[in-house]
């Protein structure tokens, strides 16, 4: 298959997509996010995006369906198709070290355990999170429930600052 | 029925539950007994929507009649949706509403468990994602019931009481009709008097933490997943479904 733009290639499209950033945390992108699970060319200029969904109540998961397809045409694309892969389902856990140190920079503490330790019972009480500001880990939980799906609610009380904390998932 | 019906039905009532309990939920939107108990509860709403979606989105693709995720939640009556009794009864105080999210929360994590080994690959991952949020939610409702059943009097009689009204509606969850036969056979979902097994385990934990007593088994009512159910349904649903039902198609 010619390519008819030679500017639009699977190493290119992934650059373009790891431009676009998460609404809630915009210093991460949706590759960073581990929401981008595979790019491949289709017939012509179509490109076919394969995404896994992150929290399912995720209201940015439709702003992601709308700049995947605008970034990906402005340069190139006749077609853009998007396919949802629900297996195996999005985790925390491929976030890496660098995103999970600029989440920090940004003032959220990033996911602390792997998913798989997550307990639903008689849990959390002794979880200390480190605060992502002073780095003390004399922190409490304020709420399990934030501001968007993917956050909790922490407060330090060394430097007696609140911060988000992004869930285990 | 062949499969692709039964498993048809089986997403419309995973996601009848949770669109369901929900729309409850929203109901506590910004009445709340704190602002981040609003919080909480509007999330865990938020997360019930999406996992509906996903589930309805998934049953639209297993029939051919051109129907949406939408139509499937905004144009169904009340006896075509399968949703289990004890998510549609109405929230009472706080102590029900989380009463009956524990309820349902312990239940909905022990199917989704048990769904992750699924020989359906789709339903298997949404299964995976649904349980990494319910476990956020059973904790969530599970620390309130703990906290209530060791605070005041008033508390833990309110508890009490929220136990002993929902108790009935408890058995419809694990009601097998030919649907789950069918899956059952295929090795897409499992026999729920072992989920009930795993439910009870779990919930007498928690219940003795809480010294709550386990109320006796009367008044039984079941029918949800044959689409009968309590008087609230049809209430919920008006509200829920107004504005498809008054402009159809609208969108925004």
């Amino acid at each position: 298959m010619v390519n008819l733009d030679p500017q639009l290639t699977n190493e290119k499209v992934w650059e373009l997509l790891n431009q676009i950033p998460d609404p809630d945390i915009p210093v991460i992108s949706i590759t960073e996010l581990g929401i981008v699970r595979h790019v491949e060319q289709g017939d012509g200029d179509k490109w076919i995006v394969t995404i896994t969904p992150s929290y399912s109540g995720c209201p940015a998961m439709s702003v992601f369906r709308e700049d995947i397809k605008t970034v990906l045409m402005e340069h190139g694309a006749k077609e853009v198709e998007l396919k949802i892969s629900h297996s195996p389902a999005w985790t925390t856990d491929w976030l890496s070290e660098s995103t999970r140190e600029k989440m920090r920079q940004h003032g959220i503490a990033p996911p602390e355990t792997n998913s798989s330790q997550n307990v639903e019972l008689f849990a959390d009480s002794k979880r200390k999170i480190s605060c992502p500001h002073c780095s003390s880990q004399s922190t409490h939980r304020t709420s399990q429930f934030g501001s968007t799906p993917c956050k909790a609610l922490w407060y330090c009380d060394s430097c007696q600052q609140p911060f988000e904390y992004f869930k285990c998932y | 029925m062949n499969t692709k019906e039964a498993l048809y039905n089986f997403c419309l009532r995973l996601a009848d539950n949770n669109i369901v309990l929900g729309q409850r939920l929203a109901e506590w939107c910004s009445r709340g007994p704190i602002l981040e108990e609003d919080l909480a509860m509007t999330n865990i709403s938020l997360d019930l929507f999406g996992e509906a979606e996903s589930m309805y989105e998934y049953a639209t693709t297993l029939v051919n009649n051109n129907s949406t995720a939408d139509h499937l939640a905004f144009l169904r009556s009340e006896r075509e949706y399968f949703n289990n009794l004890l998510v549609e009864q109405p929230n009472g105080d706080f102590a029900q509403t989380m009463m009956k999210q524990v309820l349902f929360s312990a239940f909905a994590k022990h199917l989704y468990e048990a769904l992750c080994n699924s020989n359906d690959e789709t339903l298997k991952g949404l299964a995976a994602k649904a349980l990494k949020e319910t476990k956020y939610h059973l904790r969530h409702s599970s620390e309130w019931i703990i906290r209530f059943g060791n605070g005041t009097e008033e508390s833990m009689r309110r508890t009490q009481f929220a136990l002993n009204e929902l108790w009935r509606f408890t058995d419809d969850m694990f009601v097998m009709n030919e649907v789950d036969e069918e899956l059952i056979s295929m090795g897409i979902s499992f026999n729920l008097n072992d989920i009930q097994a795993k439910w009870k385990f779990t919930i007498s934990e928690i219940f003795a933490e809480a010294n709550l007593q386990m109320p006796e088994a009367t008044n039984i009512i079941k029918g949800g997943s044959k689409g009968i159910h309590t008087e609230h349904l049809g209430h919920l649903l008006c509200e829920m479904q107004y504005l498809q039902r008054a402009h159809p198609g609208a969108t925004w």
